[in-house]
């Protein structure tokens, strides 16, 4: 019964990336659009600025997809033929994907904060928003760490 | 941490950048006339395009835009009750003023409250003091009747400013948001901590203060109220050992350094809220910096009115939000 779930604990494996990662990035993305449209509706030509203070934390839900993508594909999802994975090796997907999964869930919120926070700093400063966009970035730094754990934990597994 | 104010906070975050700094307040003092005070403040788009060229009447319609601001946000107005009591306290007085002496023309309404003038003046003509919130039917009652009887427009004042004081305290207590508590705080301590003041220069008796006084956190009414009976050095030693121990080198210095240094405590305390991103914190600090702002502009037009020298001006002017 076990060996027979592999495929099954795969599968949990890529779509928790793209759920979890996904759902800290529209979270983000959310709040630091709440903030852009507020310094928009006072002064337009902040646009460009603030717009990519929101999408800063829209990378983690792309990391995720990508992690779901490279397992669908080791898998033989996407080529439509399932690899005859054991329990065993469907887990070890599975521990695989939680890397970006989890911290791209909890980074992409932390980062949507940080961009309001930055975003306040760009509608006082505009000249400042290079200092302003380091904040959010620096968040981004355990996100890329968790997708190449993930990347590289999926790549590692033989079948 | 909520959310629900980020949309509210980055758009007063863009508004705080036209609020006007110590810099722009120095180059306003500088005008040679009140005049060009007025051109100086019209080409930094104070008033508007129908708004004649007089100090009230442009500072009227800035009071204006701070509330149709806040009505955008679809920010619940109850948040702001600190600010607004003091208005509609001042509709009170001012209603009872009117129906006990008939004298209309002296008193003017804010109708940007909950109970504008026509209706308050109603109230008090038909002597239906339930239809007033709870926590102003004892003082309006008292104060008019205290009028009616007695003429006394100072003890009637008084009970209304005590009311007033004491709703300002109590809605901070009940407030969620620290920044509203504290603002509460601080304006009640420092209202004490006038009223000691004037009460010493005029010499009023310790039941005077202790019915002018109300109860707050961080100032011992009773000590305050005795140590103005034994002088200002006395209400000075008393302030050093409190918070407000800048408002006793502040009373030591000039009466208008005490005037400026009371408005100055407010803006300390809304101060920390220049770094907040997502609490009401700085909306209602944005609020008070306004009416900071337009008190200031109304504290250097009246001065540049009665021809002040500029040293003169200057040192009753209010320190700025940013």
């Amino acid at each position: 019964m076990f060996d027979n779930l592999g495929i099954v604990f795969a599968l949990t494996g890529a779509a928790l990336s793209v759920i979890l990662a996904g759902m800290g990035s529209a979270y983000g993305v959310g709040v630091a659009g709440q903030a852009a449209a507020g310094v928009v509706t006072e002064d337009p030509s902040k646009f460009g600025k603030v717009l990519i203070m929101q999408l800063l934390p829209g990378t983690q839900g792309i990391y995720g997809l990508l992690v779901a993508f490279v397992t669908l594909n080791n898998i033989g999802i996407l080529s439509g033929k399932p690899a005859d994975l054991s329990g065993a090796q469907g887990l070890m997907i599975l521990a695989a994907c939680l890397p970006i999964a989890i911290v791209g869930l909890v980074s992409a919120r932390h980062q949507g904060k940080t961009a309001v926070a930055s975003i306040g700093i760009v509608a006082k400063k505009p000249d400042q928003f290079g200092k302003a966009m380091l904040f959010p970035a620096m968040v981004e730094t355990y996100a890329i760490l968790a997708l190449l754990i993930s990347i590289m934990a999926i790549n590692a597994i033989q079948f | 941490m909520s959310e629900q104010y980020t949309y509210a906070v980055a758009r007063i975050r863009s508004l705080e950048t036209a609020l006007f700094s110590n810099a722009v307040i120095d180059r306003l003092i500088a005008c040679s006339d009140y005049e060009q005070c007025l051109q100086f403040l019209v080409e930094k788009g104070w008033g508007g395009a129908d708004i004649p060229m007089e100090a009230e009447a442009i500072l009227g319609r800035e009071e204006e835009k701070i509330w149709e601001v806040i009505k955008e946000l679809k920010i619940d107005m109850d948040k702001f009750d600190v600010l607004s009591y003091p208005k509609l306290f001042h509709n009170l007085k001012a209603a009872i003023k009117e129906v006990c002496t008939s004298e209309k023309s002296r008193h003017i309404f804010y109708d940007d409250v909950s109970i504008p003038g026509e209706e308050m003046r109603a109230i008090i003509q038909e002597k239906d003091f339930t239809k007033l919130p709870a926590f102003m039917q004892d003082a309006a009652k008292e104060a008019y009747e205290c009028l009616l009887h007695t003429g006394d427009g100072q003890l009637c004042d008084v009970i209304i400013d005590r009311a007033a004081l004491d709703a300002v305290y109590h809605a901070g207590q009940e407030a969620e948001d620290a920044i509203i508590r504290d603002y509460a705080e601080s304006t009640v301590a420092v209202a004490d901590i006038k009223i000691a003041v004037r009460s010493q220069r005029t010499a009023k008796s310790l039941e005077f203060m202790k019915r002018a006084m109300a109860e707050c956190g961080s100032v011992d009414v009773s000590r305050l109220a005795k140590a103005a009976l034994n002088g200002m050095d006395a209400i000075q030693e008393y302030l050093k050992d409190t918070v407000y121990a800048q408002g006793a080198e502040a009373l030591a210095e000039s009466p208008s350094s005490f005037e400026r240094w009371c408005d100055n405590r407010i803006i300390q305390t809304i101060s920390p809220q220049k770094y907040n991103a997502f609490t009401i914190g700085p909306i209602v600090a944005y609020v008070i910096a306004r009416q900071n702002e337009i008190k200031t502009v109304r504290i250097i037009l009246s001065g540049k009115l009665n021809e002040l020298p500029d040293d003169s001006i200057r040192e009753r002017v209010r320190e700025m939000y940013v």
